[in-house]
């Protein structure tokens, strides 16, 4: 493994972690542009322009992207969160030159009006899709209710009203302000030379404007309290509950992840033993998600409606514990085994390299090999996660259901 | 590609061992098929063998549930239990130095589990509840209820079991299918990573050496159907799954039956994504897979849409479905190689993905087929040849279910 970084003039950030011992190479495009960049105005649009991405440029159509890809065996896709949009392929090494020149196509796509009307059905499809299922409703509802009135509180995919008042003169503005090089690290994983990635660069994207878009990233204030969406003919019951926990450059995330695998780990956690593993709850994790400025604790509980009020009393009852008492050198030399094994089989494949190696440096402009990360896990205390604990504190803040229960049922 | 190093062994009393050792990676993972999935449940009692595979980690030799799983994750074990239609799979993923002590925990799960009573309401519970939730989730249930009425029984029953079977499960049931069904005759565990051979050969020697094998049971036939079918729900969304026969992976012309739904569906370039989503924008989901058990083979194509684009979407589906007959292009097939070409040589990365595909092949082939072999027999397909393949096996006689507010029109 080597490690490599430069900058080209107009501020695009490129990073490779290169191994001859792979077969395929991963290569990524991290915009630092997303939801809680929008106005409610163009709620969605940061997700609507990464599917129009797919629509193509001056150079080559929507089929042309489409069949190019396939043409050269690629695994490719983009994703959209609140903070970055990602454009990514892996491929064989020797088709490196084509996937370089299409992911670049992506980024500055030509955005034509028939191409956008048509897509805008696909957008109304996929919100729909996610309508139906109870946990991304869920999850997108309880961070707008939590993140009420700051801007991680938007929502990813935008409302059926506000992608159908959505113009394409929007979407182009959006996008002048938000894609420009200095916002956007080029992040590569796998068997290639540095040599080969700089000339494509070069290339291909020396000629995008330079510039960076602010974003406000003051820590979030949460608006505790809860909602209830009723779904009288469902079964379960879905709950989804945000706390407040450390930021994404906030040298308590290392403990954060270990906690959240000692405490709601999908299995041997405390919260899989009390809930799952008594047939309580078909679901009860706990979960750590980062952010630039803010960070959350996110409670995810599955169950039968009648025993919500007892699982949510468990679940207090397992945080009021852990806030005071903190964790046993037990659980965490276990929590420590079970992590070390999973960034290990993860790092085997470029791809699964390549988010760790751009999200360090969306965020913190840092690199970690698969040796560092590892010596961070081991090095874990029982007194650092007190540490984490007393400054932040497992809560249960804010509050969505989805399901049966027409109100929260509290003990 | 490189050449594989893959080594196969039969122990005395039935079990097969399929290893291959990849230097390049620190990992080694294990899949064991043991014949005991859900064909075998018995006829009112559909779950036995899902209810079961929970319980077989509830406790195993001399390690109550909690120690048994404290100490696989101290071992770094990332692990799965499931059962499936002909097999209950175990599999998991660790560092390749753990590997030797996670086999001999598995000799406990496999050859000694406890399943204790006093864990059955637990684990009956929980299976009752993920039932629940796929009764909440239309897109996940569809499949479950289209394999029901597409594929003969018992090889179309839900592998996850029914409210009903599992309401009316014993922990005697669960006991008596384990006794019944779990033989070393049947069972297959395929081990990949950075191994050695001769190690692994020893340990799992001594660790199933032992096993018993016995006959297998009997199976019996129940009825399947109806080929139309609607179920009501209030979603958001029409959920639309098709179905129509194919030939199973064992079968000469597997490769050319699997280019034929990767023309449909292999790619953003394949036709259903470019006329049913692209063209027309009438749903974010569809596709179609190939889905082959050992004794028959369907193909499964799912669309998603809003309802009232559902009837529109069914239509432009089965359309694409049935103009595969009217022939495919050079370009179609040239990508569909390509695609195939990656995706095997990408699978050299993952130890966890090889140990479960020598597994899968020995269930269907008796052998391995190493990855050069399937590259020679894709790189073999041409045009004539899988347009001759769709002439004998068309998409046609479809099964088709609809979960959603109203009911469609069946216009074939």
């Amino acid at each position: 493994m080597k490690f490599h970084e430069t900058k080209l003039n107009n501020g695009l950030q490129i990073i490779g972690e290169l191994s001859p011992n792979v077969h395929s190479v991963a290569i990524g495009f991290f915009v630092n542009t997303g939801s809680r960049d929008e106005t409610d105005a163009i709620s969605g649009v940061s997700h609507f322009l990464e599917h129009m991405a797919f629509k193509g440029n001056d150079k080559y159509t929507a089929d042309d992207i489409n069949r190019i890809f396939d043409e050269i065996g690629a695994r490719h896709n983009a994703s959209t969160s609140e903070e970055v949009t990602l454009y990514y392929a892996a491929i064989l090494p020797e088709y490196l030159p084509q996937a370089f020149e299409l992911l670049t196509a992506l980024i500055y796509p030509t955005l034509r009006q028939d191409d956008f009307d048509m897509e805008k059905n696909v957008i109304l499809e996929e919100i729909g899709m996610y309508e139906d299922q109870p946990s991304f409703k869920a999850y997108e509802l309880v961070m707008q209710r939590h993140f009420q009135g700051h801007p991680l509180g938007q929502s990813i995919l935008g409302s059926p009203e506000s992608i159908a008042a959505l113009t394409s003169t929007q979407m182009r503005d959006y996008h002048a302000e938000h894609y420009k090089a200095g916002n956007i690290v080029l992040a590569v994983a796998g068997n290639i030379h540095w040599r080969e990635i700089m000339e494509l660069a070069e290339q291909h994207c020396s000629s995008w404007p330079a510039g960076k878009s602010p974003r406000d990233t003051r820590e979030a204030e949460p608006n505790p309290g809860a909602q209830m969406i009723p779904k009288p003919d469902s079964l379960q019951q879905h709950i989804m509950q945000l706390g407040k926990g450390p930021a994404a450059t906030d040298d308590l995330r290392y403990a954060a992840e270990l906690l959240s695998v000692v405490v709601g780990d999908d299995g041997g956690s405390r919260m899989y033993w009390e809930l799952v593993d008594p047939g309580h709850a078909e679901m009860a994790e706990l979960g750590y998600n980062e952010y630039a400025g803010s960070g959350t604790w996110l409670t995810y509980l599955g169950c039968r409606p009648e025993q919500v009020e007892a699982n949510l009393e468990r679940i207090a009852k397992i945080y009021a514990d852990l806030n005071e008492n903190g964790i046993t050198e037990t659980e965490l030399e276990q929590a420590k085994n079970k992590v070390l094994s999973r960034i290990v089989l993860r790092s085997e494949r470029p791809m699964g390299r390549l988010s760790s190696l751009g999200n360090n440096w969306v965020y913190r402009q840092e690199y970690h090999s698969v040796e560092h990360d590892l010596e961070l896990v081991r090095s874990m205390t029982c007194a650092r996660i007190a540490e984490l604990l007393a400054s932040y504190p497992l809560t249960q803040q804010s509050t969505i259901g989805i399901g049966p229960l027409a109100e929260l049922p509290v003990g | 590609m490189n050449e594989q190093q893959i080594h196969t062994e039969v122990l005395p009393n039935g079990l097969t061992l399929v290893m291959e050792k990849m230097p390049a990676v620190q990992s080694a993972a294990f899949t064991m098929l043991v014949p005991a999935g859900s064909i075998y449940d018995p006829q009112d009692e559909y779950g036995t063998s899902s209810v079961l595979a929970d319980m077989l980690t509830r406790g195993a030799g001399d390690r109550n549930s909690r120690e048994l799983s404290s100490d696989l994750d101290n071992l770094g074990l990332q692990r799965s239990e499931s059962a499936g239609t002909s097999h209950i799979t175990l599999s998991g993923a660790t560092l390749a130095d753990n590997l030797p002590e996670v086999l001999r925990i598995y000799g406990d799960i496999v050859l000694r589990p406890q399943i204790p009573d006093d864990q059955f309401e637990a684990a009956r519970e929980g299976a009752l509840q993920s039932l629940y939730a796929l009764e909440d989730e239309p897109r996940q249930k569809i499949f479950s209820e289209l394999k029901q009425r597409c594929i003969e029984k018992p090889w179309g029953r839900p592998n996850e079991g029914t409210i009903e079977g599992v309401e009316k499960l014993t922990n005697q049931t669960l006991k008596s299918h384990y006794q019944r069904n779990f033989r070393p005759n049947g069972a297959i565990l395929g081990i990949a990573g950075n191994i050695d051979f001769k190690n692994v050969q020893e340990i799992v020697q001594q660790v199933f050496g032992d096993w018993k094998p016995q006959d297998p049971p009997a199976l019996i036939p129940e009825e399947t159907g109806p080929k139309w079918d609607h179920i009501e729900h209030d979603s958001a969304q029409t959920h639309i799954g098709i179905s129509y026969d194919s030939i199973t992976y064992s079968d000469p012309l597997y490769f050319a039956a699997w280019a034929s739904v990767s023309i449909l569906s292999g790619g953003m370039s394949s036709r259903l994504f470019t006329e049913v989503r692209e063209k027309r924008g009438l749903c974010y989901s569809i596709y179609a897979s190939h889905s082959s058990m050992k004794q028959l083979a369907r193909v499964l194509c799912y669309a998603g849409t809003t309802n009232e684009r559902a009837q529109e979407t069914l239509d432009v589906t089965l359309a694409e479905l049935q103009n595969l007959s009217t022939g495919i292009t050079g370009a179609e097939l040239d990508r569909c190689k390509a695609r195939a070409k990656s995706s095997l040589v990408m699978q050299q990365e993952s130890s966890y993905s090889r140990s479960s595909s020598i597994a899968r092949d020995w269930h269907h082939l008796g052998r391995v087929t190493t990855l050069n072999e399937v590259q020679d027999q894709i790189n073999a397909l041409t045009v004539p040849r899988v347009e001759a393949f769709i002439e004998s096996h068309p998409a046609e006689d479809f099964t088709i279910l609809t979960i959603g507010p109203r009911m469609l029109e069946k216009r074939i």
